[in-house]
């Protein structure tokens, strides 16, 4: 086994390696709240649209599409993957890549049934 | 013998190993989460139409519990930040905030099962079906109480209880039901129907997350707090280590909310 201490460093620092800033970080707070409130909002007066003007699968396509976007923000600001080092990149595509796997195995199974059965 | 990596970065993952470890641990409860998802898709896309619930949940309190969530994450944040620019009061500060914001969205979680718990749906002899809540249930009575109304059978030979948004205007009251006329009274619990069952199982999965990270913040912010004076490098990274569990459970909040309460 290799020796730890020798390994090359695997990307650039981090931005919270830098010295942080509390005003920076009230001023980035405020405008992530704002975002994940107007996100919310729009959540539910898009769940209030009449089926008549919007059809039940876009809306819930267009609902969680937001809710990505307010993940994106959060994941992206809060917990700092906007600036995260390769190796967490790393463990989050594979788990993207499993997950991907199980949603396409859960469509999959939906039109799996035993041979000669009827259905509706 | 030293903890190797709790405070400077591992050269060959550029990371002290505690954020490896949360990192690989959040994946491992992304796909447990992912796993309860893809079951939810699973039984919506296959039910009947008209038979999935819609409505049945309490948005303005679901609303409520998802800006706590937000604004805990903020605290949560502000705590780490206070860390790093070695301002300990301000870090008990924003993790007091933590706490009781966590506090306050399992209080309102406790009063939606509540709700639901207390909330029945009761099938008559005759076919008839009721839908309220629970006035009175007394074993020594020979009749029960709810507070609600009588359910409406659709065109399509379905009752209506399915989508209590569009039942919100019909107006309710109080009703008394003979025990001898009842064939089935059955509470919104878990076992009511597969709605129920995915509402129960994904929100309580979360809130025991929500459970246990309140724990590890409750720890950092009382008897953990020793280790501030002694390493407070170490310490950061553990305020940041358990930051990291408490954004992931409000992304998965994120999710939870518009899939259960919205569609």
């Amino acid at each position: 086994m290799s020796e730890p201490h020798t390994a090359p460093v695997a990307s650039a620092p981090q931005s919270h390696d830098h010295p942080v800033e509390f005003n920076s970080y009230v001023r980035r707070c405020a405008i992530v709240l704002g975002v994940v409130f107007v996100a919310v909002g729009l959540m539910i007066w898009t769940s209030y649209i009449p089926e008549a003007r919007l059809d039940w699968s876009p809306k819930i396509a267009i609902i969680l599409l937001i809710a990505s976007c307010n993940a994106f923000i959060v994941a992206g600001f809060l917990m700092h993957l906007i600036s995260e080092r390769k190796m967490v990149y790393t463990i989050l595509g594979f788990t993207v890549t499993f997950v991907i796997g199980l949603f396409a195995l859960t469509l999959y199974a939906m039109s799996d049934f035993p041979l000669h059965t009827i259905t509706r | 013998m030293e903890i190797p990596y709790t405070v400077e970065a591992r050269p060959d993952t550029g990371l002290y190993n505690a954020k490896v470890g949360i990192w690989l641990f959040l994946a491992s409860e992304v796909m447990l989460f992912g796993g309860l998802f893809s079951a939810f898709v699973l039984l919506r896309v296959g039910a009947e139409p008209g038979t999935w619930p819609h409505g049945w949940q309490n948005i303005v309190l679901g609303t409520i519990n998802t800006i706590v969530l937000a604004l805990s994450a903020i605290t949560t944040l502000m705590a780490w930040v206070a860390c790093k620019v070695r301002d300990f009061g301000k870090f008990k500060f924003f993790h007091a905030c933590t706490l009781l914001l966590a506090l306050t969205f399992l209080c309102i979680k406790f009063v939606e099962y509540s709700e639901h718990l207390n909330h029945y749906e009761i099938t008559l002899a005759n076919g008839d079906i009721y839908d309220g809540d629970m006035v009175s249930n007394d074993p020594t009575q020979d009749h029960v109480v709810i507070r609600g109304r009588k359910d409406q059978i659709l065109k399509n030979g379905e009752p209506d209880l399915y989508d209590l948004r569009a039942q919100k205007d019909i107006p309710e009251s109080e009703i008394t039901i003979p025990r001898s006329q009842i064939s089935q009274m059955d509470n919104y619990g878990p076992w009511h129907n597969n709605y129920l069952a995915l509402y129960y199982t994904l929100t309580g999965l979360h809130a025991m997350h929500i459970l246990g990270g309140s724990i590890v913040i409750g720890y950092l912010w009382g008897p953990g707090r020793k280790l501030w004076k002694k390493d407070p490098e170490r310490f950061t990274n553990r305020v940041e280590v358990s930051g990291l569990f408490w954004h992931f459970v409000d992304l998965v909040w994120i999710f939870l909310f518009p899939v259960l309460y919205l569609t």
